[in-house]
């Protein structure tokens, strides 16, 4: 086919209109959220003091800080959904979770504390907690990939780790109201450390999948 | 490329007319940087395109054309080097006496998207085959395979998203 016929079928095809990569990107995570619901509400659960927790600035302190992950990674890999689009003057976004956290970690030295510093980082779900969201995010990490696949990013490695970090904020804003451990030191070692390998397997996959 | 995503068929098409010289000189310059040889430029130059066209919506009508354009020709190119990179790894040249007739079809241009149109599923292939190599519009080839002329616009979209993923993965 001489490439005049190329363009010709193209034109065509002008009529097709395709939804932004918003669009498809929420449509995806909404697929995806009921699954990742499931796991939550058939394995774990939300914990059973969440009422007086909700008192407890650490324990809200840990929803602070998964939203601050998963809102501006979903608005950075939108960005990078396109093609000509560079992490320059974006990045920062990305560092607000771990500045929440280090002034949550900041807050909490200054108090009275009520463990030993390793036991609150320890703590008593760390294998639950590196459990429970990586698996939590797999579907949505699924459904945020089939999303961005819409978009045509320069990175697809890079919008791939994206994808996982939207997933991992999300997995681990639910399973922030499961886990007893609130101590800002638990949240920076063991979802961190989650969020991580989401991340990674994101990364992984994505550089295989979001070429475009 | 504002009125072409406005819906005028028109001006989509003189636009992409308009791009392919500077496509294909970028692809060429793009290939000879690379110390590889300019056959595959017209390759390059058709996946670029099928790229704009199935990517327009990631172009946001407030930012500048030149620098998405660019990006997505950027990709395409670096994207052929590397597929060029692996085949270049199972020398076809190594083979060059005991299989004459092969290796004029990796020099043939533009050779690709005809081949990967072959491998289409038969409706889809006959759609493009007929508005692209017989330039039949829409409402003829409806009539011609007893189509809905919606039906045509499916298989045409469905054919050019099929033939980008087998260039791609080929």
């Amino acid at each position: 086919m001489d490439t005049d016929q190329l363009i010709r079928t193209l034109a065509a095809d002008n009529a097709h209109r395709a939804p932004r990569v918003g669009a498809t990107l929420t449509m995806a995570l909404l697929v995806a959220a009921p699954l990742s619901i499931l796991i939550f509400a058939t394995f774990l659960g939300v914990r059973p003091d969440v009422m007086s927790a909700m008192h407890n600035p650490f324990f809200d302190m840990k929803f602070a800080v998964t939203l601050s992950l998963a809102i501006p990674a979903i608005i950075v890999s939108l960005h990078l959904s396109r093609p000509e689009a560079l992490m320059r003057g974006w990045g920062w976004l990305l560092l607000l979770p771990i500045g929440l956290l280090a002034v949550a970690i900041g807050g909490e030295a200054m108090m009275a504390p009520a463990m030993p510093m390793t036991m609150r980082m320890v703590g008593r779900n760390s294998r639950v907690c590196l459990l429970a969201i990586p698996a939590m995010s797999l579907p949505l990490l699924a459904g945020a990939l089939v999303g961005l696949r819409h978009g045509a990013p320069s990175n697809p490695a890079l919008a791939g780790a994206l994808a996982g970090l939207v997933s991992a904020g999300l997995a681990a804003t639910l399973y922030a109201s499961h886990c007893t451990d609130d101590s800002p030191l638990f949240v920076a070692t063991w979802y961190t450390l989650a969020t991580a390998l989401v991340a990674a397997i994101g990364a992984l996959v994505g550089s295989k999948v979001l070429r475009y | 490329m504002r009125s072409a995503m406005a819906g005028d068929d028109a001006a989509y098409h003189r636009l992409l007319k308009a791009v392919t010289p500077v496509l294909r000189a970028a692809a060429r310059r793009g290939l000879a940087r690379a110390g590889q040889p300019p056959d595959q430029a017209e390759d390059i130059v058709q996946e670029i395109l099928l790229a704009v066209h199935l990517k327009r919506h990631t172009w946001d009508s407030e930012a500048p054309f030149a620098p998405w354009l660019f990006a997505i020709a950027r990709n395409k190119l670096i994207d052929t080097l590397r597929r060029r990179g692996r085949r270049i790894f199972v020398n076809i040249d190594d083979f060059a006496e005991t299989l004459p007739g092969e290796v004029a079809e990796e020099t043939a241009s533009a050779a690709e998207v005809a081949t990967q149109l072959g491998a289409l599923p038969q409706r889809q292939r006959d759609v493009l085959q007929s508005i692209a190599v017989e330039s039949a519009s829409i409402r003829d080839t409806a009539a011609k395979y007893s189509m809905s002329e919606g039906a045509v616009r499916v298989a045409l979209h469905r054919g050019l998203a099929a033939l980008t993923a087998k260039l791609r993965n080929n």
